[in-house]
């Protein structure tokens, strides 16, 4: 075998996390009701657009979680293959020029020159200063200053233009698909979907497809000769960064939310609804956790941990076994620190729940405590817990930024969001500026939480019965007395 | 004529994200100088609507398209803002409905008042607190001068309402729109509130434009009576026409559907559908649909004014003569089916209460210690027969509720006992008590908070049969014991009984209206085969019409099933009209209980004299009610001593401050708690 695969822990956890998935989506699939709600989530244009968005980011950081070592050319005296120490994803593979073009420093998006004039040695022995030539970006211009604008244009044009077929592609193919689906013809279909009478809106969809179709088309047509967003201040390209940075992001928030859940749900939920003593307990445990500094909590469990890894080198492969691993407690810390602000939240909506008439039916019926809060409360707040989880989402995301700063974050030798910002702040202060890092960690930053958040509106939109957008009302009634032989309206 | 306010056309709509709705439809009507102008109408027709754009209040989402609302000859829809906010408060009143909710917790009344007067009025200092503490003392607060500087949370809903009134009257304006000023309160309180209106009415020659549910408090209050359906006024009259002999069928049918003793032993006519939605374009008459009389023109032509009498206008084409020869004879409702009288004769007791107390304890201090007690119920006793109705009144607050609850062992009785068919339930454990739970089940009074939104009626339906192991609903199959249907068809039959179609068991609580959700939770507590159901104001928060649809539901089932029913209720015409027996309650303890007839005929106690004498009576002759009672309900944290009721007893005796009356026996079946009557010496 060319390579070995290794599954990190976060790895096995997000293949978990699929499987998970998928079959609360075959659950769905099979239940008629759940699956005329979900349904719901797709009748909304802001809610289908992000999804797009999100399904690329999702892709990316997917993609990036597959690994492995590839297998290095020589081989022990044994003939045994030998695997590099340098662990591989998918992702690394499939961007390798960004990943192995490395610079000797900053440099501008799409430049051909270092940001920095330093002292040339030129072939004749004299020296000056100036503005270096890039090692790779822009390496195969002769004269940069003239050549480097047309270049740039055509590139990208002909990027868009490969994005714009590519698009052409996708769409031809969907509306057949949807065509065979409907048993329209493929006129009848893009009719439809031009004329927006379609269920689903697809025109969003395209469009938002379009879009970045024609983004992604031009950078990777660029990305090959130049560093598209720049690079950092070891020269490694800052496009290879963010796109490794958004699998860091997807662990932390999603992971952390998963591990924050089971303790917010059932401590909140438990406490509002049992009151007494159990609300006492839940109450004093989160109010004590509240009041300690949560960095200073966290930076005395990281520590700990990062101890722990530094006495027992041995049971770590590779560099990045240790830090995925302590990407993971990470995540655990930060989601055993965190849940107290939902759990304050769910607590008081229980009180209110529990309090309401169809619970006291439910009383009446003796129903369980378990069924009551599974089947009457669950329900009730799942929307409180849908918004906090993604509004979280974002915080931890930053969290993650503030944790790496004091140095209780990432692996150093883990790429992230939080490390990006951290390396950018200092050049901030600094004339001239280097802004793209940050602006990169930011645009990258806002597309996700931005289209996670619009998403979760329009999830939490159809899921609630109450929200469902009306049909004209249709009279029930029967006849107004009762009778077994009542003949029954058709609705 | 001289009118104070004059509307014309007015047409206000609604933009919700489906399609307009046009709350108030052309709406025009004329209110003179010191008149009480009564707008009477269901909910969700208009009422509180063309309120607000008199006052030009509306909510975002509602724009005025077209119409005047002149206020002496000035059109204020034309008025700025600014001097739009010259005329509110100034020269239009308004008192809302929820006193809880339109105070401000966080400032003291005498500061609300204040704001108004500072808005309005040039005052000094000294003189704005005179004219508060004056303002208050009209409205009945006692001790104006220092209970003004106090909270809204130290007031009782009455005295806010007052507080309300009050801030309304600041300025002395010359309308004043009163958006059911007393749905919220209780009717001693109602009797006190209407009583106080008419008498500043009296004093002040303003004029009132009254909105309300209630003909009850129409009678009492109006001069002249305008009715509203689905956003326009179908019927304008004086008070004395109106009732006397009302001309919209939807008027009359309104009339016909009100419970009272005449019509106990039959069904009440009920008023067909609901209101239709107000975002389609009427071709025909508003009411067509619903209405008994419906000639064939009136579904394809709008109906136009007609004359019935000569200040008694109606919108239907009954009155046209040129449709009709003769217009109709003052119209009787169609008597429904008379019904004879329950012929079960079996007495025998099937719950039976005991000394019941329910205290909740208070606590205070860092440890939470218990310092009192809020004695919610004190040492009521009950019996209730199979198949019988008992009545539990009372105003709210004096813990009817709580009764309802604790036989259920909702609420865990702090003493007494509870027995239902020989097996007393108090010392039952939880799990102990669930084989039983089958037996008795319970009605909620808010329709909108007793169905679980995220569940479909069908889960609702099968959710107690499924915890109480529930695979047969008896009353459905009268025959053969063995066989045991689907569940599904069993759901579908038992959504047939309570008068709903089989396929609405797929649709979520939130499609439903208030009559049709209480269908539901009536069919959900059926379900698990109950012997007694207790109803805790299962009416109150519907609609006339849909009230008698849900008692007449009732009392079939009574009838049909033998069921038992303990009916919590303020209403005193729903007791007259379902109970057989009735218990009065007054904070925490039953100061009255007798048959029917005994109490309502022949009341003893003066309390249940003087809630008797506060429910406004439906008539065309107003009648001066007595004396409306004086006071609040007293805090159950801190009854008085004595007798509960002597601070507000006009028969007060110096013994009644000392010790509580025992039971005086005044028939076999009526007895009365107080010293009026000779005493019963032991117990």
């Amino acid at each position: 075998m060319p390579f070995s695969p290794i599954i990190l822990w976060t790895d096995a956890l997000i293949y978990l996390f699929v499987a998970v998935v998928l079959l609360l989506i075959r659950y769905v699939r099979r239940s008629e009701h759940l699956l005329a709600a979900w349904r719901r989530v797709g009748h909304s244009a802001s809610g289908m657009a992000s999804a797009t968005v999100l399904s690329f980011f999702l892709l990316t950081g997917l993609l990036d979680t597959v690994h492995f070592r590839p297998a290095l050319e020589h081989k022990t005296d044994s003939g045994d293959k030998i695997y590099s120490v340098e662990v591989l994803s998918l992702l690394d593979v499939l961007v390798t020029p960004i990943r192995t073009q490395v610079e000797k420093t900053y440099s501008a998006p799409l430049a051909a020159h270092l940001y920095a004039k330093e002292t040339i040695e030129l072939p004749d022995g004299r020296q000056v200063r100036d503005f270096a030539r890039l090692e790779y970006g822009g390496s195969h211009l002769q004269n940069p200053e003239i050549e480097r604008i047309p270049d740039i244009i055509l590139r990208s044009g002909n990027g868009l233009l490969y994005g714009f077929l590519a698009w052409c592609g996708l769409t031809a193919g969907l509306i057949l698909l949807l065509a065979h689906r409907r048993q329209q013809t493929f006129k009848q279909t893009l009719h439809s979907i031009c004329h927006r009478t379609a269920e689903i809106p697809w025109h969003a969809v395209l469009i938002t497809l379009l879009i970045l179709l024609l983004m992604i088309g031009s950078t990777a047509m660029l990305a090959s000769h130049y560093h598209v967003l720049g690079t950092d201040k070891v020269g490694q390209d800052i496009l290879y960064q963010s796109l490794k940075s958004i699998r860091v992001a997807l662990v932390i928030g999603t992971l952390t939310s998963l591990i924050m859940l089971p303790f917010a749900l059932l401590l909140g939920i438990m406490a509002g609804y049992f009151r007494g003593w159990i609300d006492d307990v839940i109450q004093y445990i989160y109010t004590t956790l509240n009041s300690i500094p949560s960095v200073l909590l966290i930076a005395a469990a990281v520590l700990m941990m990062q101890v722990y890894i530094e006495t027992h080198p041995e049971i770590f492969e590779t560099i990045a076994s240790r830090a995925d691993l302590r990407l993971l407690f990470l995540c655990i810390i930060l989601g055993i620190t965190s849940w107290t602000g939902l759990c304050r939240l769910l607590r008081g909506e229980t009180m209110k729940l529990r309090e309401l008439e169809y619970i006291q039916a439910a009383h009446a019926f003796g129903v369980s405590h378990w069924r009551i809060i599974s089947r009457h409360i669950l329900p009730n707040v799942m929307h409180l817990v849908l918004i906090a989880t993604v509004m979280d989402f974002s915080g931890l995301v930053l969290a993650e930024a503030v944790l790496s700063y004091v140095g209780v974050g990432v692996d150093p030798s883990m790429i992230s969001f939080g490390t990006m910002i951290n390396a950018a702040r200092l050049e901030m202060a600094r004339e001239p500026m280097v802004w793209w890092a940050l602006l990169a960690a930011f645009g990258f930053m806002l597309a996700l939480v931005l289209s996670a958040n619009l998403f979760a509106d329009a999830v939490q939109n159809a899921l609630d019965p109450r929200n469902r957008t009306l049909k004209p009302r249709i009279s029930v009634y029967s006849r107004a007395k009762p009778a077994p032989s009542t003949t029954s309206h058709k609705p | 004529m001289d009118n104070l306010l004059q509307i014309e056309q007015l047409e206000t709509v609604l933009h919700t994200s489906d399609k307009p709705i046009r709350a108030v439809d052309g709406l025009s009507l004329s209110i003179a100088p010191g008149e009480t102008f009564a707008l009477l109408g269901e909910s969700g027709c208009g009422k509180s609507m063309t309120a607000l754009s008199i006052m030009r209040l509306l909510p975002d989402i509602g724009e005025i398209i077209a119409g005047k609302v002149k206020i002496h000859d000035t059109d204020i829809l034309q008025l700025p803002e600014t001097g739009m906010r010259k005329i509110r408060g100034k020269r239009i009143g308004m008192i809302f409905q929820e006193p809880m909710l339109s105070l401000n917790p966080v400032m003291t009344i005498a500061e609300q008042i204040e704001e108004v007067l500072k808005q309005h009025l040039n005052l000094t200092k000294d003189a704005a607190q005179k004219r508060i503490q004056e303002l208050l003392e009209q409205v009945g607060i006692p001790d104006a001068l220092h209970r003004m500087h106090e909270y809204p949370f130290q007031f009782s809903g009455g005295m806010k309402q007052r507080a309300m009134i009050a801030m309304a009257l600041a300025c002395e304006p010359e309308l004043l729109i009163a958006d059911e000023p007393t749905t919220a309160l209780d009717v001693t309180i109602q009797a006190q509130v209407l009583e106080l209106m008419r008498q500043i009415q009296q004093r002040k020659r303003m004029a009132i434009l009254l909105i309300t549910h209630d003909l009850g408090v129409v009678a009492e209050m109006a001069q002249r009576v305008a009715v509203m359906y689905a956003g326009e006024i179908v019927e304008t009259a004086t008070r004395k026409d109106f009732f006397s002999h009302p001309a919209h069928p939807y008027s009359q049918q309104l009339f016909a559907s009100l419970p009272n003793k005449q019509k106990r032993d039959q069904a009440l006519t009920v008023i067909q559908g609901s209101v239709p939605s107000l975002a389609q374009q009427f071709v025909g008459c508003r009411f067509a649909d619903r209405c008994n009389q419906a000639l064939p023109r009136c579904h394809d032509t709008i109906p136009q004014w007609h004359r019935a009498d000569d200040d008694h206008l109606v919108r239907c084409h009954l009155y046209d003569a040129a449709v009709t020869n003769h217009p109709p004879s003052i119209h009787t409702p169609p008597q429904a089916e008379s019904r004879p009288t329950t012929a079960s004769t079996n007495h025998t007791v099937l719950l039976q209460v005991n000394d019941l107390k329910v205290y909740f304890p208070i606590r205070k201090g860092l440890f939470k210690r218990t310092v009192g007690h809020i004695k919610a119920v004190d040492g009521v006793s009950l019996k209730i027969a199979a198949g019988k109705t008992l009545a539990l009144v009372g105003e709210s607050g004096c813990g009817k509720t709580t009764i309802g609850k604790s036989i259920l062992q909702l609420i865990k009785p702090t003493h007494g006992s509870v027995r239902f068919e020989d097996q007393e339930l108090v010392t039952l454990k939880r799990h102990q008590l669930r084989p039983l739970r089958s037996q008795f089940q319970i009605i909620f009074q808010d329709p909108y908070a007793s169905l679980n939104p995220r569940m479909r009626v069908l889960e609702i339906l099968e959710e107690g049969m499924s915890a109480l192991q529930v695979d047969r609903i008896d009353h459905l199959q009268p025959g053969d014991p063995s066989m045991v249907l689907p569940k599904e068809q069993q759901i579908d039959m038992l959504l047939q009984r309570v008068g709903l179609s089989a396929e609405v068991k797929w649709r979520f609580p939130h499609e439903f209206s208030g009559g049709q959700r209480q269908r539901i939770a009536i069919a959900r507590a059926l379900a698990v085969n109950p012997k007694l159901l207790i109803c805790d104001e299962p009416t109150s928060a519907l609609d006339v019409s849909v009230q008698a649809q849900i008692l007449n539901l009732l009392k079939s089932l009574q009838h049909n099933l033998g069921l038992a029913f303990l009916f919590i209720t303020h209403n005193i015409a729903v007791v007259e009209y379902l109970a057989d027996e009735v218990a009065v309650m007054y904070l925490g303890r039953i100061v009255e209980q007798g048959r029917i007839d005994e109490v309502m005929n022949n009341p003893k106690h003066p309390y249940t004299q003087a809630l008797l004498s506060s429910v406004p009576q439906i008539t065309a002759e107003p009648i001066q009610s007595g004396r409306a009672l004086a006071g609040d309900l007293p805090s159950p944290a801190a009854p008085p001593p004595g007798c509960h009721f002597h601070p507000r007893c006009p028969h007060v005796m110096p013994v009644c401050r000392e010790r509580y009356p025992n039971a005086s026996v005044i028939s076999n079946t009526h007895t009365a708690h107080c010293h009026l009557y000779p005493q019963q010496q032991h117990s």
